[in-house]
């Protein structure tokens, strides 16, 4: 790919700029301010909901209750996870989307950038909403981010902010998700062919189309569950002639795709980093997109793995159990992917790569404890214990969340055209690594020997190793503070100054416009060759 | 507009715009107040009034801004082409949030109602726990919440309302054909007598409603046979209320000289999504009146 | 400190810490860190498919670190090392699609075999059904005229309570007594028929490799056959609301002429 950065050629500078003072980031059209404000507010929001997480350390530190009641308990177990799925990782997913999409396609902004600027500013209030309701009586919704009804029908003046600020998440999401399609498929520079587009293109493109499918059909569960709550409909419920499980099998033909949209664009940004560190193209890159098409399309046929214990048909269990172990198959030909891109190759260890590296580990991890659950007749004892709050940590966190890190560590200074501290970033990789594992490891170990989760106090057996989760959420949560500096001082523009190419390996358009980007990359479609 | 015009020939960027942060207001507003409001706070409904009221003004500006961008000949063929995409997704998020509702019906007819009744592989429920409940439908459940009822009938207003329906997507397509042949006169024409076809279907509905509840003393609360009528049918009403305005608008605009033969996407989309509520009532009319 | 030591110091730190989790496993005197075997052919047959799975996840967890780490090792910029130029090959490909799909078809079998027989309700000699409320169990013998509710013992209830005089340190299986037990005879197919008084709750006893939820208005069965006699312990695993760690599972397994007894005192006594 050719193309020299002629950034400012078609327009005078005074159009180049942002709006000037505060009203710029609420009136902004611009991909990269959205993006920015994306990655913000998802920052924020990690911080937060990782302090609730703390707090569930905190009190699981030893036997007895010692620090807060069981329902506050639990309301800090379902708020961590709502916030950390749809305020943490989603928004990350998106900001990085935004920022990089339309460089990476060789395009001026997104295709609908007021649009995208609803989407982003939905989220702040939903939030609102939802956090708001930790200051009500009854406080905040204390039945588990799956929302299982008939317990969540007990559910306080909590309810309906719950429900109507998952709505809300949903809107921003299909608008979001429209969007990145619209952008993907018509903005493309003239000779960026489908199979040209990079990966992180490629994984966005099948993720948004997961969001599209599935966010429509948790606003319609959650719609049922808001009218047998307050206008006397019957699905939930046996005595109308509903079912309690009908809701888990909506909720999951949702929730199933909705884990895969929070790891695809993390296949997808690895994808970038393995092969510019080691200095050789990606092994196999049609490959590796049949093999995240493949995932998509099987993720639509397995929701029910997550109900084995609902007493379910023996036909259907076995139909689950087959197609949830077939994900495998296309999730290993992306590993071996990528090892077959480090064999032979030229690596060095830059704060990117070494989250990229530490990202293929420990979700193999992760994925290879979900095979596991996938045996119906051992999940019977995985279901509802640690061993399933180990796999989906190993999975999101030292996944989804270092695939994120690694991807901002890997285009910040194309962002703002310093490099970031390398000595400051290898120590957060290390710190997070080791605080990671210290505190996941320990709960396949618990929930093996029989923890169950979501539960504030448990059996003294259970005692060691949760004290060991705890130090490892202490010290992982405190890492972070280094990430936070960092990022800081990067955007206050300390630091060294960046090359165009930042990289000695990296490749595509992005890396072809000056560091930082301009404010509109390309005015006019760059040569793609 | 100065920079806009720079871009035009190859791409559009619209400038800031102060629409979305009305509409997230509006948004939060409306949920904000119709939460309170259903814990008791006598204040939610006004705040959710408000809200409303905010996301209207935010629609009227927002399209307007976009009218005038496209009368202005802002747009080319790569924004129409975004749009068309947009609005194709869009409307199958839509299919999707309808399909939750269509599952729902499925799963309790051919699992939960049986499984109640003592049938199949969870059977022992029904013998065990209901023993006088046997697997029908319609049914409001083992314990007949919501009384004694009567199913609505599919051979009388709802099959009128098909036949309204399905001619009001053919009257569209008549107007549809006459845009394309620049025939300003044609398309109001019929467009018109779509609209009022969908505004006759809305009336019959209304009116199905209130026989349901004050004849049939089939409600909301008609356990799952209720609740699975009257969400999708309900669901659906809200669509063709919308889909009615959107056309009613397209319908304005035209008259007032706005589109023409080869720049008519608004009704293009208002077509497509009202092509979408038919197939949806289709769908509605076999699994919800005739199975 | 240079990025180098750094480097070294971390792999070093991580080393350790592998290390001594993996020797903890081995010493004696660490707290349960893996699936019990059971007490019934069923958790045993479960416990063998566990430990299958874990075994293949492990030697393929290896494979790929082994080889990740070969690469960062050998094939590293600071060694000199030259990148190839190859970057696809059809055939490798197939060989890492078809060799996982075949492992996974192998340990599909077993599997099934396994559900199947789990699932296979029929022939018991004798009902039990189990009901979950908001925060105990309640029994109910089909067959004999006993019916009772389980609660959480009073000493583990006043223990847990936020500022307790009272140390869970100090309850003898804290969080895991009941003040009446379930009583099953041993070497009896017993089926268990679950359900619910309020929300969804489920009945785990990790021992005999049996966990289903108890739904309102719905009954799930299972079928149990205990070979030892002993107490078996286990614990609510639906979230229920506040009560949910709170609400435990014990079931005494008696030799079927002590179990008669039993059933003739409680009747005696009712
Ligand atoms: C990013 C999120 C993410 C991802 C990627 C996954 C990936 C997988 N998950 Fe996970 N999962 C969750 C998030 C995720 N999961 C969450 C949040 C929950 C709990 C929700 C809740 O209850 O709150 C959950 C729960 C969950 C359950 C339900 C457990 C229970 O409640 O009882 C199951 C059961 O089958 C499961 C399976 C799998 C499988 C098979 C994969 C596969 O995709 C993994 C595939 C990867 C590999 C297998 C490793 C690499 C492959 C190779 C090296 C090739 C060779 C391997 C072999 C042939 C063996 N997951
Ligand atoms: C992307 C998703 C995501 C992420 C990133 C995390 C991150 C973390 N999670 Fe989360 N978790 C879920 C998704 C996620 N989790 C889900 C879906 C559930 C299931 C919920 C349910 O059952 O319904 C769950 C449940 C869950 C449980 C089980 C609760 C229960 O069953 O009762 C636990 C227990 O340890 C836990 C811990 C943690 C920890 C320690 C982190 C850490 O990684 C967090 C680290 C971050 C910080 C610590 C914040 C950053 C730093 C600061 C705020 C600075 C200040 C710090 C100090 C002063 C120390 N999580
Ligand atoms: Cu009962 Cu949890
Ligand atoms: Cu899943």
């Amino acid at each position: 790919m050719a193309y020299s950065a002629t950034a400012d050629e078609h327009h005078d500078a005074h159009h180049d700029g942002p709006a000037p003072g505060l009203m710029r980031w609420v009136t902004t059209t611009n991909h990269k301010d959205l993006g920015t404000l994306y990655l913000w507010f998802s920052l924020i929001m990690f911080f937060v909901g990782g302090s609730m997480a703390l707090v569930i350390r905190a009190e699981l530190f030893q036997p007895g209750l010692s620090l807060v009641q069981p329902e506050f308990f639990n309301q800090m177990t379902t708020m961590h996870a709502l916030i950390m799925i749809f305020g943490a990782v989603m928004p990350a997913f998106v900001g990085l989307a935004n920022w990089l999409l339309p460089m990476m396609i060789g395009a001026p902004d997104m295709a609908l950038p007021r649009v995208n600027n609803w989407g982003f500013w939905i989220l702040p209030f939903a939030f609102t909403l939802l956090l708001s309701t930790l200051f009500m009586p009854g406080g905040a919704p204390a039945l588990g981010w799956t929302m299982y009804p008939p317990l969540v029908l007990q559910t306080g003046e909590a309810f309906p902010f719950l429900i109507l600020s998952i709505h809300l998440m949903g809107i921003s999401s299909i608008m979001g998700a429209i969007n990145i399609v619209a952008t993907i498929l018509n903005m493309r520079a003239p000779g960026m062919t489908l199979m040209k587009m990079p990966l992180f293109v490629w994984s966005w493109l099948i993720t948004a189309y997961l969001l599209i499918a599935v966010m429509p059909v948790l606003a319609g569960a959650v719609t049922m569950l808001f009218t047998d709550k307050f206008f006397g409909t019957a699905f939930f419920s046996a005595a109308g002639g509903g079912d309690p499980v009908l809701f888990q099998h909506i909720f999951w033909f949702f929730g199933h795709p909705e884990v895969y949209i929070l790891i695809l664009p993390a296949f997808g940004i690895i994808s970038h980093i393995i092969p510019a560190f080691c200095r050789k193209p990606l092994f196999g890159k049609a490959s590796m997109v049949y093999a995240m098409a493949a995932i998509a399309f099987l993720s639509f046929i397995v929701w029910a793995h997550h109900m084995f214990t609902v007493g379910m048909p023996l036909a259907a269990a076995l139909f689950f159990m087959f197609a949830t172990m077939l994900i495998a198959v296309p999730t290993g030909v992306k590993i071996f992917n990528w090892l077959a891109t480090m064999w032979r190759s030229a690596m060095t260890f830059e704060t990117p790569m070494l989250f990229a590296l530490g990202f293929v580990f420990m979700f193999t991890i992760g994925g290879l404890s979900g095979l596991m659950l996938a045996i119906v007749p051992a999940d019977f004892q995985y279901h509802d214990s640690y061993f399933v709050v180990a796999h989906f940590h190993y999975v999101l966190v030292p996944g989804s969340v270092f695939a994120i890190m690694a991807g901002v560590y890997y285009w910040l200074p194309k962002w703002t055209g310093v490099m970031y501290s390398e000595v400051l970033g290898k120590l957060h990789f290390w710190l997070t690594t080791i605080f990671v594992n210290l505190t996941f490891f320990p709960m396949h170990f618990i929930g093996l020997a029989g923890m169950p989760r979501r539960i504030p106090d448990y059996a003294l057996q259970f005692t060691t190793f949760n004290q060991m989760a705890t130090v490892g959420a202490i010290g992982f949560g405190l890492s972070q503070l280094i990430f936070l500096y960092i990022v800081i001082r990067s955007v206050s523009r300390a630091g060294e100054k960046a090359s165009d190419r930042v990289w000695e390996g990296s490749e595509g358009l992005e890396f072809e416009v000056p560091s930082p980007a301009p404010y509109h990359t390309f005015t006019t479609p760059p040569a793609v060759r | 507009m100065a920079h806009a015009s720079d871009y035009k020939n190859v791409y559009y960027v619209p400038h800031g715009s102060y629409w979305p942060m009305v509409g997230s207001v509006g948004l939060f507003l409306l949920a904000g107040g119709f939460a309170m409001a259903l814990n008791g706070h006598g204040v939610g409904s006004w705040v959710s009034i408000a809200g409303a009221a905010t996301l209207l003004v935010m629609v009227f500006g927002w399209f307007r801004d976009v009218i005038n961008e496209s009368v202005a000949g802002l747009y080319n063929a790569q924004v129409e082409r975004t749009y068309r995409w947009a609005m194709g997704w869009f409307i199958f998020s839509e299919g999707m949030f309808f399909g939750a509702f269509f599952g729902a019906l499925f799963y309790a007819r051919t699992f939960a109602i049986s499984w109640l009744g003592g049938e199949g592989e969870k059977g022992l429920t029904g013998n065990l726990l209901w023993p006088d409940f046997a697997a029908t439908w319609p049914t409001a459940g083992p314990l007949e919440l919501g009384g004694e009822f009567i199913a609505m009938g599919a051979w009388g207003l709802p099959a009128i309302n098909t036949a309204i329906l399905l001619t009001s997507s053919w009257t569209l397509t008549i107007a549809h054909h006459a845009i394309k042949e620049d025939n300003r006169q044609k398309v109001i024409n019929w467009l018109a007598a779509t609209v009022a076809l969908g505004v006759i279907f809305l009336f019959i509905q209304g009116y199905e409603y209130v026989h349901a509840y004050q004849d049939l003393n089939l409600t909301l609360e008609s356990g799952i046979y209720g609740s699975t009528f009257f969400m999708l049918t309900g669901f659906h009403g809200l669509h063709v209320t919308l889909g009615a305005i959107i056309l009613a608008v397209i319908l304005i605009r035209l008259i007032k000289g706005h589109m023409s033969a080869d720049n008519h996407f608004a009704f293009e989309a208002g077509a497509w999504y009202w092509h979408f509520v038919d197939v949806v009532w289709v769908g509605v009319f076999i699994f919800v009146y005739i199975l | 400190m240079s990025t180098n030591r750094l480097k070294f110091a971390g792999a070093g730190l991580l080393a350790a810490f592998a290390l001594l989790l993996s020797s903890s496993a081995m010493a004696a005197g660490w707290p349960p860190m893996n699936m019990p075997e059971g007490v019934t052919e069923i958790s045993r047959e479960v416990y063998g498919l566990h430990m299958m799975m874990l075994i293949i996840c492990a030697v393929i967890g290896a494979l790929v670190f082994i080889i990740m780490l070969a690469s960062i090792i050998l094939h590293r910029k600071s060694r000199g090392a030259e990148p190839a130029k190859w970057h696809e090959s059809t055939s490798v490909e197939i060989i890492w699609t078809v060799i996982p799909f075949m492992i996974l078809v192998a340990v599909a079998i077993p599997a099934t075999a396994t559900l199947v027989k789990m699932e296979d309700t029929s022939g018991a000699e004798m009902t039990v059904k189990i009901t979950g409320y908001q925060w105990n169990w309640h029994y109910d013998y089909l067959d004999h005229d006993i019916e009772f509710f389980s609660n959480l013992d009073a000493d583990s209830t006043r223990a847990y309570q936020l500022g307790s005089d009272l140390s869970p340190l100090d309850v003898e299986y804290y969080l895991l007594n009941v003040d009446e037990p379930m009583v099953i005879p041993t070497n009896t197919r017993v089926r268990l028929l679950l359900t619910a008084g309020d929300v969804i709750h489920a009945w785990w006893v990790p021992e005999f490799a049996l966990k289903k939820d108890a739904i309102p208005g719905f009954i799930n069965e299972m079928w149990v056959n205990v070979e030892e006699p002993g107490i078996y312990r286990g614990q609510c695993a639906e979230l229920c609301g506040r009560g949910h760690a709170f609400m435990p599972v014990v079931v005494i397994a008696k030799e079927p002429a002590e179990f008669e007894a039993w059933v003739a005192e409680r009747t005696d006594t009712e």
